[in-house]
């Protein structure tokens, strides 16, 4: 039987992106802008000065209530219960056996409230997981009409000083809950580029407020729109996973190298006892970092290679703009290519092997000075 | 080089009538910002619609055919050092590779400019 015709979700932005020039693509079921200007026009604006981003895509979950806190800290991999108020934290949903169901981001505005942000391809499987397993006096619920905004870049604490003073004094992966321009919304200090930025959280009406004041704002420092394209290439370089690619339910956050946000010692989450055998077992596979260091741009599925073997392949690959070299995230078979073990990498491009070296990540790290 | 002058093909390569082989301006626009570029060894004969370059986006990888039967001539080294040049000059600077035709009437039987436009029209809506 032929699948139903899929009718593409659109964000607030969508006619505003039509009108900028967007290229518009098919993204987990939204039609999204992969580019405006290009990709690394865009991709440069965010390191050198700042950029617009529609994430309304992304899920908002609201947890609330007094069971909230410990039924999160329940689910997710980190410590939720001693994230204080306006603080917020990386995280992940495991399964029993250790898959990841998704990565996220969990907001504390209260010390009943909560907002997690979630993968748009992951909001359906989140919410049925979640609803699962809530604990008591615990309530979930998506922000109707969502709409987000991420600004990114060095130019971006200038940009919102005007919105209000309590932005420009948040900590990184600070929150807080505030009108701006008269509107209530949720404000954050995160990102996923790498550079100084901020999240916008809220009802369409009132993010679009924001959106319209950032762009006018913005023009004078050099503001520009940015698409999914540049969003991979600029989370690439700093070695963000994204689900999908290095992360998914056959793969656990222990593999990925997300061990810092796994606390195995807490009392319980989900998937705890799998992770805490895993741990002393060892991972089976492991996710490398590798910088191409001949020319070449390596892509996901290329074979990554050890002393001449085929140990993996290659989850994320891309041209990095910042360095000008292919750079690639891929899992390997840790006996064939031990952790620290010396040897030569490297990554199959169009039948050619590509000499590669390991990299601790970041790619790439901010010049200093 | 004059558009005017150049044979296409429906994968949007150009040929020129002395056998220099680029893509088109509406191939690099939408591939966008070319970053990599592959060029064929000299020397290497190739059939008409063969696989001799890669041309890659930050996104994806394009592969380049042979417009017409031939031999590689001569390959363009400052596009692959700089392959932002394959937007800048599409019909210029940016070109790729240069053949040795083993027919020349087979360019003659490509499309012209103004055919290439009128197929990009019908291809495009």
């Amino acid at each position: 039987m032929a699948a139903p015709p899929m009718t593409l979700q659109r964000t607030p932005f969508y006619f505003l992106h039509q009108q900028n020039g967007a290229r518009l693509v098919d993204f987990a079921g939204w039609e999204m802008p992969v580019q405006f200007e290009g990709v690394m026009a865009e991709h440069r604006a965010v390191r050198e000065r700042a950029g617009l981003f529609d994430i309304s895509h992304m899920g908002q979950l609201w947890v609330t209530g007094p069971g909230a806190r410990n039924t999160l800290d329940r689910m997710v991999t980190n410590d939720i219960v001693s994230l204080a108020p306006n603080r917020g934290v990386y995280a992940l949903l495991c399964r029993e056996d250790g898959g990841v169901v998704d990565d996220l981001y969990v907001y504390c505005l209260g010390p009943e409230r909560f907002l997690v942000v979630v993968n748009a391809s992951r909001v359906d499987a989140d919410i049925a997981w979640m609803r699962e397993r809530l604990g008591p006096d615990t309530e979930l619920e998506e922000q109707p009409q969502r709409a987000a905004l991420a600004l990114q870049g060095p130019a971006s604490a200038g940009l919102v000083a005007g919105l209000s003073q309590e932005l420009v004094s948040l900590a990184k992966n600070g929150v807080v809950e505030v009108p701006l321009l008269g509107f209530e919304m949720v404000a954050a200090r995160t990102g996923y580029t790498g550079e100084d930025g901020f999240e916008f959280f809220g009802p369409a009406g009132h993010v679009h407020k924001i959106f319209e004041y950032l762009v006018k704002k913005g023009k004078d420092a050099g503001l520009v729109h940015v698409g999914l394209g540049a969003r991979d290439t600029l989370r690439l370089e700093m070695g963000y996973s994204l689900y999908g690619h290095e992360l998914d339910e056959t793969h656990s956050p222990l593999q990925a190298g997300l061990g810092w946000a796994v606390k195995l010692n807490k009392p319980f989450f989900v998937g705890q006892e799998t992770l805490r055998k895993e741990k002393s077992a060892g991972v089976a596979r492991r996710l490398v970092a590798l910088r191409l260091t001949d020319r070449g741009v390596p892509r996901q599925n290329c074979p990554i290679q050890f002393n001449g073997q085929s140990v993996g392949a290659v989850t994320s690959g891309t041209f990095s703009p910042s360095l000008n070299v292919g750079i690639a995230l891929g899992y390997v078979d840790s006996r064939l290519a031990p952790k620290d073990a010396a040897g030569v990498w490297s990554v199959v491009v169009h039948g050619r092997a590509v000499p590669a070296e390991p990299v601790v990540l970041p790619f790439y790290r901010k010049q200093r000075g | 080089m004059d558009p005017q002058q150049l044979r296409f093909t429906t994968s949007h390569e150009w040929i020129a009538p002395d056998g220099t082989v680029g893509i088109s301006d509406h191939a690099q626009h939408e591939i966008t910002d070319v970053v990599f570029v592959e060029l064929p060894k000299s020397g290497r004969a190739v059939k008409a619609q063969e696989p001799c370059a890669v041309v890659e986006s930050v996104k994806a990888a394009f592969d380049i055919y042979a417009p017409v039967a031939g031999t590689i001539a001569a390959v363009n080294e400052e596009t692959a050092k700089n392959p932002a040049l394959v937007n800048q000059h599409p019909y210029g600077a940016g070109w790729l590779y240069k053949m040795t035709m083993a027919s020349p009437a087979d360019r003659e039987k490509l499309m012209t400019h103004e055919g290439y436009q009128t197929f990009l029209k019908s291809a495009t809506h």
